[in-house]
């Protein structure tokens, strides 16, 4: 594949040629080609029902749920083809955060944490699950707050919370890549900046994919920005480069507030 | 002046709605208070622990003027057998289906299910004794809990069937994907986190199926028949208390029975309503 920006880290996905059709012969991701390098934030934005969330599912297989949805291309991470492996074993490979907080309402905090592990019929010993749990709500700044309360239902805590307790229940599995679905857009501008700084500490332990409508999050965060505009990738390059001068017409417009 | 009207009119038809919901809670009270003055008095120690009299002990108590002896347990034990055989195999099978029909909403087999589900749910039950009766009692050559179990759970299936789809279906779809992103197994997603999830509905479905059948009276007579003692084989004719209201009712000797057993019957299913309504508050779906 041929690429203008001179890589310094390895890519640790690569979509090559995916296209997601929710109803046959119309493309709602219309062949994307992408290396996604490690331990890195990439952004994928775009305007409402671009097919950047659409994109973002294709990569842990939640496409494969809904039998109406049909993906094809490759998509490798670290050379395998993941289209050709076991879908859950591409989920725990690839976790997952989403738009909503989500925790599981029958759950403790701290069943939550290991719902990963539990899920998946993984068997853990009293001091592997406690260190799990420590450390994985340490990763998301969560510790402090709810040691006193992890048998308390996670339905308890704030948005911001709740949304903090998603991605520790993600990265308890210790996944390769880290995908975001708008993970800030049901919270208030604290909890946001608070989830921003702690993504930031998070990419130096997992590669994140960022799916978000806020351009100015993606431009405050990520390495490398995707635009995709009507199912097409636009433009991929450094955020930075990106959001000074672009090089595609349908990417300034977006980005000076005239599309989207 | 057009205000005043208008404000006359409002009063008027505020208390027409007073008077008509008073109207209908009135026959409610009218029955309880029935049912409790004139059934208290048999409600006692042995009323829980005896078997029903006999026509002969019962003429001998009226006569001396005291209350009827024995009780109505070989009904209650009767009513907890067949009620329960039912429930072990109505609760899975209809929650299974249950999950079916929330899971696969639109595929053919689901709408014939859900569509078997209501046709069963109005068929009159005593055709569902009739068809418990040439399934069972026939083959087996006797009338037995077994028959009358049958019957029940044939009653509780589509109302067990219904009530988990309504309650799968008010589950958020991020709940399911939250499991499955997470690498969660199918069978695990189910089991693990969509039913406890909706353990409420699930609950209070299954308890309100059991509240209705245990009133049922028609498909036992045809397929328990009843029996005068406590009868824990699943396999001879037992009783069942709406049946021995029934019996009572046939034998004028032993009429100051019925009013007590309905009270018990009434009160039950009151309980049995009012836990269901709890539980419902207290796990209702986030």
């Amino acid at each position: 594949m041929e690429n203008p920006i001179i890589e310094t880290n390895t890519p640790i996905l690569r979509l090559n040629n995916v296209s997601v059709s929710y109803t046959p012969g119309k493309n709602a991701v219309n062949n994307v080609s992408v290396d996604i390098e490690e331990n890195r934030i990439t952004a994928i934005m775009g305007p409402s029902g671009c097919g950047k969330s659409t994109l973002l599912r294709a990569i842990n297989r939640m496409h494969d749920l809904y039998p109406n949805i049909k993906t094809t291309g490759e998509i490798y991470l670290r050379g395998e083809n993941i289209m050709e492996m076991d879908a859950m074993t591409v989920r725990r490979k690839a976790g997952m955060v989403f738009q909503r907080p989500n925790p599981f309402p029958t759950m403790s905090i701290a069943e939550n944490v290991l719902a990963g592990y539990k899920l998946n019929g993984l068997r853990l010993s009293r001091g592997e699950k406690d260190e799990i749990i420590e450390s994985s709500l340490r990763d998301v700044g969560l510790w402090d707050e709810v040691k006193d309360t992890l048998n308390k239902r996670g339905s308890f805590l704030s948005g911001g919370q709740q949304q903090r307790l998603c991605i520790a229940r993600a990265v308890a599995l210790k996944p390769e890549v880290l995908l975001m679905d708008e993970p800030t857009s049901a919270l208030d501008p604290i909890a946001t900046k608070r989830i921003e700084s702690l993504l930031l500490e998070l990419k130096k332990q997992f590669t994140i994919i960022i799916v978000t409508h806020n351009m100015s999050q993606a431009a405050r965060i990520s390495h490398k920005s995707m635009f995709m505009y009507l199912g097409e990738l636009v433009e991929y390059d450094y955020t930075k480069k990106m959001f000074t001068s672009p090089t595609d017409k349908r990417t300034e417009s977006y980005l000076s507030g005239k599309i989207g | 002046m057009t205000m005043t009207i208008k404000k006359i009119k409002d009063r008027a038809f505020f208390y027409g709605v007073c008077f008509f919901s008073f109207l209908t809670v009135v026959p409610l009270v009218a029955i309880i208070w029935e049912l409790v003055s004139k059934g208290y008095k048999q409600i006692n120690w042995s009323f829980f622990t005896e078997s029903a009299p006999s026509t002969f002990e019962a003429m001998l108590a009226k006569q001396s003027g005291d209350i009827l002896p024995g009780g109505i347990a070989n009904g209650i034990t009767g009513t907890l057998l067949m009620v329960c055989l039912a429930a072990i195999i109505a609760i899975p099978v209809g929650i299974f289906a249950g999950v079916y029909l929330a899971e696969k909403p639109k595929s053919k087999y689901a709408a014939v299910i859900r569509f078997i589900a209501d046709l069963l749910q109005g068929t009159p039950s005593i055709i569902i004794g009739i068809i418990a009766y040439a399934w069972v009692v026939k083959p087996l050559g006797s009338y037995s809990a077994l028959a009358g179990a049958t019957a029940l759970m044939i009653m509780m299936l589509p109302l067990i069937i219904r009530s988990t789809e309504e309650t799968l279906k008010m589950l958020p779809g991020s709940l399911k994907e939250a499991a499955a992103a997470l690498g969660a197994p199918y069978y695990t997603i189910v089991l693990r986190i969509l039913l406890p999830s909706a353990f409420g509905g699930l609950f209070t479905g299954t308890l309100l199926a059991v509240s209705r059948v245990t009133g049922e009276t028609a498909p036992l007579m045809l397929t328990a028949l009843g029996s005068t003692a406590i009868n824990w084989d699943v396999t001879a004719p037992t009783s069942a208390v709406p049946l021995l209201i029934w019996e009572f009712y046939n034998d004028p000797n032993l009429a100051d029975m019925i009013w007590s057993s309905s009270l018990f019957l009434m009160a039950l299913i009151l309980i049995l309503n009012l836990i269901a309504k709890q539980v419902a508050k207290k796990w209702r779906i986030q």
